[in-house]
């Protein structure tokens, strides 16, 4: 009886307040080594993998990988010069210039056992920077948000969550809205959007970076489906995750200005990824000066 | 779970448990997730029918909530399931005991869903709505799997002699 008693107030405490997320991430730990062990037979096979594969696979990979950096680069040159542009427009329209985000890349090493909650363990945490909070991205577009921090690995929450919304904008004409997750891993709502929006199937939704967690402008999701009944207050729209929520193995954590002035004086851990950063991209930077802050 | 120290090999039950919650955990393609056995659960109802004068109310709580860290539930949510199906276990145990191994598991499933009973609770406080039976699949498989599980923990308890 007592123990039920308990077990309840637990559950009410760690529901509706904050107050046991400090124990939450120091009793963490003791989860970093199962998640070590059932990562194994995923480890013996990129091991695997890396040993015995054929010289004539690796350089057909390789070629594939060449021809495929060649279109990047030139899609990169293209973007050199459009963010230039779009630095000086922004400068002649007087507004703030966009600060290119620090990545790291962290590799997935568990996924939430209930169903019920889209969720993931990945192997970097605390001693990496990872903070709580911190948006995740893949290859394809925006994953989710950092919940749970330890020393070794963190919690990342999906998009798809029920609990989870983010605030969006369609990219063809900036109409915003609240992408909420449906528990679906393939599909996302968009909350109060009146009939007379003008949002149509196949719009790219954006992240706004109106709640102050996302970052602006990474792919969120494509809207699927518009329904508009003339009898409901607002229209259903279903949108589907760009990234792939369910697949991707490697993510990127992407960390916001505070945190890079934070860690400026830090040394940048080895695997911290600059590829974005401005200097290689725009090669005019130095003539238009250092980016400033809002 | 049973008073893990004194009596004769202990250990083999708490090695069962850490096996039980690394399979918990293991990772597994979303569309099968719902059928995964409540293996902690089964683990522990398994000692508590074979020494239920050992077991511990406390040392059950305390893994729930070492499952709810594991898995990253809501703190107290194993923790609450463990302990109310534990203590229906121990006011059966001696009915149960002397069941056919299908009959237990009958029995086995009507724990197990109430178990699951009670994570669907937590879930729709956070506002989650869950519609159909689906949540009752995990009682399924692991009433399916208990006549294995039976069977194999006689074998480790007579190799052990665990008292």
């Amino acid at each position: 009886m007592f123990f039920s008693i308990a077990a309840v107030g637990l559950i009410l405490v760690s529901l509706y307040t904050d107050w046991l997320d400090p124990v939450r991430s120091k009793l963490g730990v003791i989860a970093e080594p199962f998640y070590w062990v059932t990562n194994i037979p995923e480890r013996i096979g990129e091991w695997g993998d890396d040993t015995f594969t054929s010289r004539q696979a690796l350089q057909e990979e390789n070629e594939a990988l060449k021809s495929e950096l060649l279109i990047l680069q030139r899609k990169l040159q293209q973007m050199a010069a459009l963010a230039a542009e779009n630095v000086r427009l922004r400068r002649l329209l007087g507004s703030s210039d966009m600060l290119q985000d620090n990545v790291l890349v962290a590799e997935l090493v568990g996924v939430s056992p209930n169903p019920l909650s889209h969720s993931v363990v990945i192997n970097k945490g605390r001693s990496d920077g990872v903070y709580d909070g911190q948006p995740v991205l893949d290859a394809f577009g925006l994953m989710g948000q950092v919940v749970e921090v330890t020393p070794g690995s963190s919690r990342v929450l999906l998009i798809t969550d029920s609990n989870h919304a983010l605030p969006v904008q369609v990219n063809r004409n900036g109409v915003r809205a609240i992408a909420e997750g449906t528990g679906h891993i393939n599909r996302l709502r968009l909350r109060h959007v009146s009939n007379t929006t003008d949002i149509r199937e196949g719009d790219t939704l954006v992240s706004s970076g109106l709640g102050e967690r996302f970052p602006v402008g990474y792919p969120v999701a494509e809207v699927e489906k518009v329904v508009r009944d003339p009898g409901q207050a607002f229209s259903t729209v279903i949108a589907r995750p760009m990234a792939r929520l369910d697949r991707s193995r490697h993510l990127l954590l992407v960390f916001g200005k505070e945190q890079q002035e934070q860690q400026g004086g830090k040394e940048p851990s080895e695997e911290r990824d600059e590829l974005n950063n401005q200097s290689e991209v725009v090669p005019e930077a130095g003539l238009i000066g250092e980016p400033t802050d809002d | 779970m049973i008073e893990l120290f004194g009596g004769h090999n202990r250990w083999v039950i708490l090695l069962a448990l850490l096996a039980a919650l690394t399979l918990a955990v293991y990772p597994l393609p979303l569309e099968w997730r719902w059928w995964r056995p409540e293996f902690v659960l089964l683990v522990v109802l398994y000692w508590v029918f074979t020494l239920p004068e050992h077991t511990s109310l406390t040392l059950v709580w305390l893994l729930g909530l070492a499952q709810d860290i594991v898995e990253g539930a809501p703190l107290g949510q194993h923790a609450l399931a463990l302990v109310v199906v534990t203590y229906i276990a121990l006011q059966s145990y001696r009915r149960v005991g002397n069941y056919a191994l299908w009959q237990q598991a009958c029995w086995i499933f009507l724990l197990v869903g109430i178990a699951q009973l009670t994570g669907n609770w937590v879930h729709s406080l956070t506002g989650g709505n869950v519609s159909g039976l689906q949540f009752l699949y995990p009682a399924l498989t692991s009433a399916l799997l208990w006549p294995f599980c039976f069977r194999g923990f006689e074998a480790l308890r007579h190799r052990y002699r665990i008292q």
